[in-house]
């Protein structure tokens, strides 16, 4: 799509975008939001962004290949899961910090898990809508 | 008892998994790693089992939360035994996928999928929570329904459509029971269904959502008459791909009809009539079915679904003594249905074909390797005293005891076929004048280097082996079975394990 308006919101968009995808991983322990809808919100910044300045442009300002995210979302899921368990706890119990960090609030096992839905999601859905866009 | 450790080999499957997405295009390293998570994965169940045995049942509350109301991980004998002979299935069948699956295949995503495969099976069998199954079910399908279409020819997307079709509906009618027996009782927790289930007045409702549970189960482990997506689909991917599933996929069904018609409902003497009526079918249209196949792998499809009706037999009867057969026959079947797909997979290598018809001489030109694929036919079939002769003992002698002729007709005709079409089978492949190699290009058997044939090969044996054990020691094996089946029987012990008050 070539259209000047798109283009130059899209620059705007993306950061915008990605800032709100991390509040809405951050609001989610209690609130609607998590991990999950907070990847999609990422994943659609950068597909956006593809609309504007083409797929090529969009995977030079990303760099990596997004299928790296997901098993470093996975791995970080598994690890946070894990962790109480080396404490001889069970699988996915809470563990949580005394002290609440500024603006996030408590920090606990589960954003961390969180972190890494948020990371597979955006992977998996960035893979999926590349390959799809490169074979039509 | 409570123990954190028992999910372990689900973790480490998913830990496996995650290290091979990491290796995504070195086929290399994907073999070294698959081969090491599995053999890993054998000695963390083997480790699981023996606690199991000495300590009695485990439990695991995830999260921590108390058990009506988190999800719980029970891990008796019955799922310790079962997730042990799926990692010794899995370990098999990853050494068997180093040299009978193609490059192209394994950098698309082969080894990773099957452990998600393999995580599901480990997690349905240790799932305490009836939606939780029905999770771990899902985990199957979906796995299991990228293995058959990796390749993406049309023979195996027509297979693979047929089965997610009717894999789903089957989902549809699971879930539907679960969503009604939670609307009845307020709980998902099997050991607190089993309490109260017994309490509902409403009994036709819970009839209901028996019989929804039945037909759910029943399509998964290809029971009469929804059978029909079963041959159509197997003998389409590759033969390491087919073994999985025919050792493992339609025994998971079986384990939750075991596990939900002995723990949550009793069945009543209309439920037990159905059951029988299906189990005879099962095996009588298996067995027909099998009869005109001239495809190796259609065939072993078709005995899949004809043995199937063995373990169904054992929970229509339903007496200890004829639970302890079906359980028996599962665990021989598990180990031999693989085998057969890998020994099939290892003929496709040697000949270049399936087709019966056109292949011949294999014992000629390898009489060692024949025997042992011979002792694993007559195991299949039942000669005494292999292991097929024994869990069919229990099931003849029960069906007597309770006066089901129909039932132990239809066991007599589903062997005797069995042994007939085996033996045409060996006829055919094994004793025939040597064939002409058709397909040169698969039938690279002899051009592989001696390592790739190992590789092939040790699978093949070491599982006989293990056959070979069932059957000479065979009275291990039932003294197991007894186990289980009086642990099913009385599950007073298992509720109490859930329920057990935190330490």
């Amino acid at each position: 799509m070539n259209s000047i308006i798109l283009r130059t919101a899209s620059n705007y968009l993306l950061p915008m975008l990605i800032l709100f995808s991390v509040f809405v991983l951050l609001r989610g322990h209690y609130e609607p939001g998590g991990g999950f809808v907070g990847g999609l919100v990422a994943a659609i910044a950068f597909v956006l962004h593809s609309f504007a300045h083409g797929l090529k442009e969009t995977r030079r300002f990303l760099r990596i290949h997004p299928g790296v995210f997901i098993p470093i979302g996975l791995l970080l899921s598994l690890i946070s899961a894990v962790l109480p368990m080396i404490g001889g706890q069970s699988l996915m119990t809470g563990l949580w910090f005394n002290e609440p960090v500024p603006v996030i609030g408590l920090i606990g096992s589960a954003l961390f898990f969180e972190i890494g839905v948020y990371f597979v999601v955006f992977g998996v859905t960035l893979t999926m809508l590349f390959t799809i866009t490169e074979s039509v | 008892m409570t123990d954190p450790y028992i999910i372990l080999p689900v973790l480490l499957h998913l830990l496996t998994a995650i290290l091979l997405i990491f290796c995504w295009k070195k086929v290399r390293a994907q073999k070294i790693i698959s081969v090491a998570g599995n053999l890993v994965i054998v000695l963390l169940a083997f480790g699981l089992w023996m606690k199991v045995w000495n300590l009695g049942i485990l439990t695991m509350q995830g999260g921590g939360w108390e058990a009506p109301f988190g999800i719980t991980f029970v891990a008796d004998t019955l799922s310790a035994t079962l997730m042990l002979l799926t990692a010794i299935a899995g370990l098999a069948v990853a050494i068997y996928s180093c040299a009978g699956i193609t490059k192209n295949r394994i950098q698309y995503g082969y080894f990773p999928i099957v452990h998600f495969l393999l995580m599901g099976l480990n997690g349905a069998f240790l799932a305490g929570d009836i939606f939780n199954l029905y999770v771990w079910f899902e985990v199957i399908i979906i796995s299991s329904f990228v293995l058959m279409t990796l390749g993406g020819r049309k023979p195996q997307l027509e297979g693979a459509i047929n089965y997610v079709t009717m894999n789903l509906l089957a989902s549809v009618i699971f879930l539907t029971a679960i969503g009604i027996l939670y609307g009845l009782t307020g709980s998902l927790n099997m050991a607190d269904l089993s309490i109260k289930i017994a309490n509902i007045e409403n009994r036709e409702l819970v009839h209901v959502t028996a019989i929804l549970f039945f037909v759910g189960f029943g399509i998964k482990s290809a029971v009469f008459p929804l059978y029909f997506w079963l041959p159509s689909s197997y003998n389409t991917p590759p033969s390491a791909i087919a073994a999985i599933f025919g050792g493992l996929l339609t025994k998971v069904g079986i384990y939750a009809l075991i596990r939900v018609f002995t723990l949550i409902y009793i069945p009543d003497s209309f439920l037990k009539g159905v059951f029988l009526f299906v189990a005879g079918a099962t095996l009588v249209t298996g067995a027909i079915g099998a009869l005109g196949k001239t495809d190796i792998r259609r065939l072993l499809s078709y005995l899949i679904i004809c043995h199937i009706g063995y373990m169904l037999a054992g929970l229509a009867l339903y007496t200890e003594q004829a639970m302890t057969g079906a359980l028996f026959y599962l665990f021989h079947d598990i180990v031999i249905k693989t085998n057969l797909f890998l020994i099939a997979g290892l003929i496709y290598k040697i000949a270049g074909t399936y087709k019966m018809s056109e292949l011949g001489g294999i014992y000629r030109r390898y009489p060692k390797l024949s025997l042992v694929m011979a002792a694993v036919f007559f195991s299949l079939v039942g000669i005494p005293p292999l292991s097929g002769f024994w869990p069919k003992l229990y099931l003849i002698s029960e069906s007597l005891n309770s006066g089901s002729y129909i039932l132990l007709a239809s066991i007599l005709i589903a062997s005797f076929i069995t042994m007939y079409v085996i033996a045409k089978l060996w006829a055919e492949v094994f004793w025939k004048e040597p064939m002409v190699v058709t397909d040169l290009k698969a039938a690279g058997f002899d051009a592989l280097s001696n390592f790739k044939k190992q590789l092939l090969v040790i699978p093949v044996i070491a599982l006989t082996a293990l056959t070979l054990y069932m059957g000479f020691g065979a009275q291990h094996i039932a003294v197991l079975a007894e186990r289980i089946s009086t642990e099913l029987f009385h599950h007073q012990p298992y509720i109490d394990a859930v329920f057990e008050p935190k330490n």
